[in-house]
């Protein structure tokens, strides 16, 4: 990993101004909120806690490889989904008709998330590369990632829907 | 900006409409608007039509955005349509390398009609 970016890194050595965990959740919470702004024309609040029993079926992926090891993810119900790619599009999706366009705009969403959220931390935006999408859906798989070594999640409510995020770092 | 042949070049079916969305937003008239999901596909495109306009990604699976830039410069046909680069990945390095090879523009996902607007008008205007 790029020593410059050892300082704000997830878990972070004691010692290190600020609090690294925080300001990356707050940087991967603002770039979902201005992707969700544009892209989606809706925004996102911020939910301090998961919700219980929430169904979040869909999942979208994005490798991230560089200064930055990792995996970013975004996990939704398939009716979030749909009404995602149903705002992208400015057109009615109809759920079990379009589900490439369902997933599709899940990836796209993931990707920019990414994006944005590298381009927002010193040093990711030059040194950071990212992968094409790829996307679940179920809920019955387990992912097992070589980013295990840190994790960040931000919990975000899109139309009253909960949608969980998560950055995980390979150290 | 009248009757204008665009080719999008996303991987993603959702950018292309919305980058359809953005052209039409911005007041060019398009004729028709061909769709590339890589550069592959987009270097067909670009050998059996004629094309005014390129909107391109970068990260794509196949062909990147970058080599089917490189790819362009040698077609006799394409050489001086305008190409704007719209990509996830806005690093610096990656802006003058899209540059050198022959792009007029670049804009960073996410970004608004306005943006769009702002890159690709000028561009048909002077052409």
């Amino acid at each position: 990993m790029n020593s410059d970016l050892k300082t704000i890194v997830p878990g972070a050595a004691p010692g290190t101004a600020g609090n690294p965990n925080e300001e990356w959740r707050t940087a991967l919470y603002e770039a979902a909120a201005e992707v969700f702004e544009m892209m989606v024309g809706e925004s996102v609040s911020r939910q301090p806690e998961a919700t219980p029993g929430a169904v979040n079926d869909t999942t979208a992926m994005v490798g991230l490889a560089g200064a930055l090891c990792g995996v970013m993810s975004i996990r939704c119900s398939a009716s979030s989904a749909t009404n995602i790619a149903s705002k992208m599009l400015g057109e009615p999706v109809q759920s079990s008709a379009c589900i490439e366009q369902q997933l599709d705009a899940l990836g796209e969403i993931c990707n920019m998330v990414a994006g944005n959220f590298k381009s927002r931390i010193e040093g990711l935006r030059e040194q950071c590369m990212l992968s094409v999408p790829t996307v679940i859906t179920g809920q019955d798989y387990c992912l097992h990632s070589l980013a295990d070594d840190d994790r960040i999640e931000v919990g975000l409510l899109f139309q009253g829907q909960p949608i969980i995020l998560r950055l995980e770092v390979h150290g | 900006m009248s009757n204008i042949r665009a080719l999008i070049v996303d991987d993603s079916s959702v950018m292309r409409k919305i980058v359809e969305r953005c052209l039409r937003q911005a007041g060019v008239q398009l004729a028709t608007v061909y769709e590339a999901s890589n550069g592959a596909e987009g270097l067909a495109v670009i050998g059996n039509n004629q094309v005014d306009l390129i909107l391109s990604d970068i990260n794509m699976p196949v062909m990147d955005g970058l080599e089917f830039v490189k790819n362009l410069q040698s077609a006799d046909n394409a050489k001086n349509i305008p190409i704007v680069m719209i990509t996830t990945e806005g690093g610096e390095a990656q802006v003058t390398q899209a540059l050198t090879l022959g792009a007029k523009g670049y804009i960073r996902k996410p970004f608004t009609p306005d943006q769009v607007k702002q890159h690709v008008v000028p561009l048909l205007r002077v052409e």
